[in-house]
This record gives C-alpha cells, sequence and structure tokens, in this order.
C-alpha cells in the first residue's frame, strides 16, 4: 500500500532532476567571482536544506507516533532522518569540494553554516548507535522519538549559536530570502531545490515500501512456518 | 495524588542523601577533574592560562567529569527497582524529571564549588574574574542538567549503557559549550575581565536551558511507560 502512486513520483522526479540539471549547465550565468565552479551550489545548498528540514520533519514524525502511539509514525520518523543523514554527507561533500575550489582549503572552520552543518550530522550520525542499543522494539520506538524532538529542537539553536561564535562577519552567497542572487540564478536555485526535495520524498517513500513489503513476506512466512532467510535489521523499525 | 511538590521533595531528598552517605560520584568527578587539569598543563605545557585557553581547558574539564555524574544518576533507580517503584507511586512523572535535575544540578555546583577556585589556583593569575563566571556557571550547568539528565535515563535503560551518554550527550551539548566558553573568554582575558558581548551569550545560555528544560519535562512521562 505504500507503492501507491510510486511510479509517477520517481518519474516526476527524474524529470525535474534532469530540468534543473540542464537549467544549471546550460542556462545559469556564470559567476563573475568564481566561474564554473560556483554551479556546485546548485546542488550543495538544496541537499543542506532538504537535508535540515527532513530532520525537522523527522521530528515532527516523531512528535506524531509520541501523541497517538502508532508505530507507523516511527517508521516514518525513523526513514526521514535516515535519507536525511545520506544527504549530509553529500553535502559535506560538496562543501568540502566547494571549499577547496573557492578558498584553497578543504575545510573552514570560520565558515559557520558549514560548521554548524557538520555539528547537526555528528548529533544524527548517533541515532543509529542509539536505536541499537536499546533492544525492546516498543521502548526504542519511544526513545528513538524522544531523540528525534531533541535533536529536531537543537537544530535552529545550534545553527544560532555557530553563526554568533564568529567574529567576523563571512560574504554570504545566499543571504537572507532572496539577496544578492540576480533573477535567472534564483530561478535555476527554485529549480534544483524542487529536484531535490522531490528526490528526497521520492527515497523516503521507497524505504517506506521496501520496508513494508518485507514485513508483509516475512509475515507471510511466519504463516507459512518457514524460517526467514538471514537476520533482519535490528534497528529499522518494521511497517506494517 | 501525593502533591508535587511533596514527591519533588522527596525524590530529591533520598538523591542528595544517598549521595552524601555513599559518595559514589562527587568525589570521583572532582578527582577526575584535578588530574584533568595536571594532565592539561603538561599536554599544553602553559604555568598560567587566560582567554579562550582558559576557557577551553576550564569547561571540557566540567563537562567531561559532568559526564561521569551523569552516568551514573540513574543507576540506584535501575538496580535498585526505583523505576517500578516510581511508576506504581500516584505521582506526575515528570516531577521525577524536575528532581533528578534539580539533584544533578547540585552535584554540578558543588564539583565546581571544588574544582574551579583549585583551576583559578593552578592557572589564573587573578581571582577577579571568579565572580561574573559565577553566572556562566550555573547558566551552563542547568542546561546540562536538563540534557544530562534526559540522556541518562534513556542510556540507563539500554545496553550500552555508559556508553551512550558521551556519545549523545557531547554533541547536544555543543551549542552550550560554545555559549559558554564564548563567555568565559573575555572575563579570564589577562588585563582584567572584560564584558566583551557577555550578555549575549549569557541570553543563548539562558535560551539553550529554557528549550531544553521544556523539551525534557514534555517528553520524559513518555521514557517511563511500559
Amino acid at each position: 500500500m505504500y507503492g501507491k502512486g510510486l511510479r509517477p513520483l520517481s518519474i516526476a522526479t527524474v524529470a525535474m532532476l534532469a530540468l534543473s540539471l540542464s537549467l544549471v549547465f546550460f542556462y545559469a550565468p556564470l559567476d563573475a567571482d568564481q566561474g564554473f565552479i560556483q554551479k556546485i551550489f546548485y546542488l550543495h545548498v538544496p541537499l543542506a536544506i532538504v537535508a535540515l528540514v527532513g530532520f525537522i520533519i523527522g521530528g515532527v514524525f516523531a512528535i506524531a507516533h509520541l501523541r497517538t502511539n502508532n508505530r507507523k509514525w516511527d517508521a516514518y520518523s525513523y526513514v526521514a532522518i535516515h535519507i536525511s543523514v545520506i544527504f549530509g554527507v553529500a553535502v559535506l561533500i560538496t562543501g568540502a569540494i566547494w571549499a577547496k575550489a573557492s578558498w584553497g582549503h578543504w575545510w573552514v572552520w570560520d565558515e559557520p553554516t558549514l560548521v554548524s552543518f557538520l555539528i547537526v550530522f555528528l548529533m544524527y550520525a548517533t541515532y543509529y548507535p542509539f536505536r541499537y542499543a536499546i533492544e525492546d522494539p516498543e521502548r526504542q520506538a519511544r526513545y528513538a522519538s524522544v531523540f528525534a524532538i531533541t535533536a529536531g529542537a537543537f537544530v535552529p539553536l545550534n545553527f544560532m549559536a555557530v553563526r554568533m561564535a564568529q567574529s567576523l562577519v563571512h560574504p554570504r552567497t545566499f543571504g537572507t530570502a532572496n539577496g544578492g542572487l540576480p533573477g535567472e540564478m534564483m530561478l535555476v536555485f527554485l529549480c534544483s531545490l524542487a529536484a531535490i526535495a522531490l528526490l528526497w520524498t521520492t527515497l523516503v517513500k521507497f524505504e517506506l515500501t521496501a520496508k513494508s513489503a518485507s514485513g508483509q513476506v516475512k509475515r507471510l512466512r511466519r504463516a507459512l512456518d518457514a524460517p526467514a532467510p538471514g537476520a533482519s535489521s535490528r534497528i529499522a523499525p518494521e511497517v506494517s | 495524588m501525593t502533591p508535587s511538590r511533596t514527591a519533588f521533595a522527596a525524590i530529591l531528598g533520598k538523591d542528595l542523601r544517598a549521595e552524601l552517605r555513599t559518595l559514589q560520584s562527587l568525589p570521583a568527578m572532582a578527582l577526575f577533574a584535578v588530574t584533568t587539569f595536571v594532565i592539561f598543563r603538561f599536554a599544553l605545557d602553559r604555568t598560567s592560562l587566560s582567554g579562550s585557553l582558559a576557557a577551553g581547558v576550564l569547561w571540557a574539564t566540567l563537562l567531561f567529569a559532568a559526564v561521569l555524574g551523569i552516568n551514573r544518576l540513574f543507576v540506584a533507580e535501575r538496580e535498585e527497582g526505583g523505576f517500578d517503584a516510581i511508576r506504581l507511586a500516584p505521582i506526575d512523572r515528570s516531577v521525577l524529571f524536575a528532581a533528578k535535575a534539580t539533584a544533578l544540578l547540585v552535584y554540578l555546583l558543588a564539583l565546581e564549588l571544588v574544582t574551579v577556585p583549585v583551576f583559578a589556583f593552578f592557572f589564573l593569575d587573578s581571582a577577579a574574574g571568579l565572580l561574573p563566571l559565577l553566572a556562566v556557571l550555573i547558566l551552563a550547568d542547568l542546561g546540562l542538567a536538563a540534557t544530562g539528565t534526559l540522556i541518562s535515563s534513556m542510556a540507563v535503560n539500554s545496553r550500552a549503557r555508559d556508553l551512550l551518554v558521551p556519545l549523545v550527550l557531547l554533541p547536544l551539548v555543543v551549542p552550550l559549550m560554545i555559549a559558554a566558553s564564548g563567555a568565559t573568554e573575555p572575563i579570564l582575558s589577562l588585563g582584567g575581565p572584560a564584558y566583551d558581548r557577555f550578555g549575549t551569550w549569557l541570553m543563548v545560555l539562558g535560551l539553550y536551558d529554557l528549550i531544553f528544560g521544556l523539551v525534557g519535562w514534555a517528553v520524559f512521562d513518555f521514557l517511563l511507560e511500559d
């Protein structure tokens, strides 16, 4: 039942990604200052925004889980955080490449957004050992939701603290709202953001579908009294 | 239903009395902190510290000493069946959070009462910065008590117990440590205390305390179910 609408969603994602990538390479103007390397901006920034929003969404699903006590929401929360952590790895790698190309160093400590993102990423990386350490599945789901809510509150606070710790004001590529970005670039950026957001949604839906299918297979096997092949994951919640 | 105030006083009193009689956390935390100062003296090869170095040494040491206490915060509840007793008692469960966080706050203040003068004695040229430091210590301790109690109560019911507290707590308190060392740096600077952005950092600390105090209070109920 999670597979419903998966095909049109996947097709839309592929189309949107193709459109945004062709816009990035053939339509968006070259940056006067940084030249071609600036184009990584259209990948790096949308990935970061989607990952952060995904973390917050994971927290919202966790609230839904604690309120309704429906295990479905724990699975949603887990998958949202899981995909966002994977996006987070991509953000750190593209960020490092961009930093090397434009500032000459792989890692720049006085770029507050990059540092905040690293701290948020480290926080969510502990989600897996945390889940793994709790055996009882019902308690694991509850504790994981508490973690997701706490970490969700931590995200904006952390960004504020790191931003304030900078003594100098760093020039920002992408300021408040739509400041400093010419119209064509803004259009391409919004297209990329939509494409990456669609990609995130598709991946979340795919993982939920896969989990639900393997859960169904397991239940059918149990009904047939056949042994399950191999051990299943201990940390990923099951979906009915 | 027992009034929350009575329950709070009973749990807090029980914790403090148990700690006073067994002394199982505080002396270890203080000893750990003092030894860490000695290690920093040789690791940094400095005999006196000021500014950001002083703030860094002080907060890194206090944080790791606090982790020792946070690890042991719920051990008695788990081993002696205190969790079951709390679940059976006709009290609001959030009271346990408030009482445990207050107990942890008392431990942290007691720890700092011993270790901060030792730190000043070892490394600081003048004690003028210690008075404004008190405000930073209290605000940072409130935040540590809230997050520490929350994480400790989850870690103690897991398989990895004392591994989980440092693992999950350290990234969670990064903003707290940024603000605490940001506020401490100017007041321990060489030419006497300065108050450069001191108030702003205190506000960040206060905001952190408020947010995680409320989060802890709101979600603690769910940690005691089953």
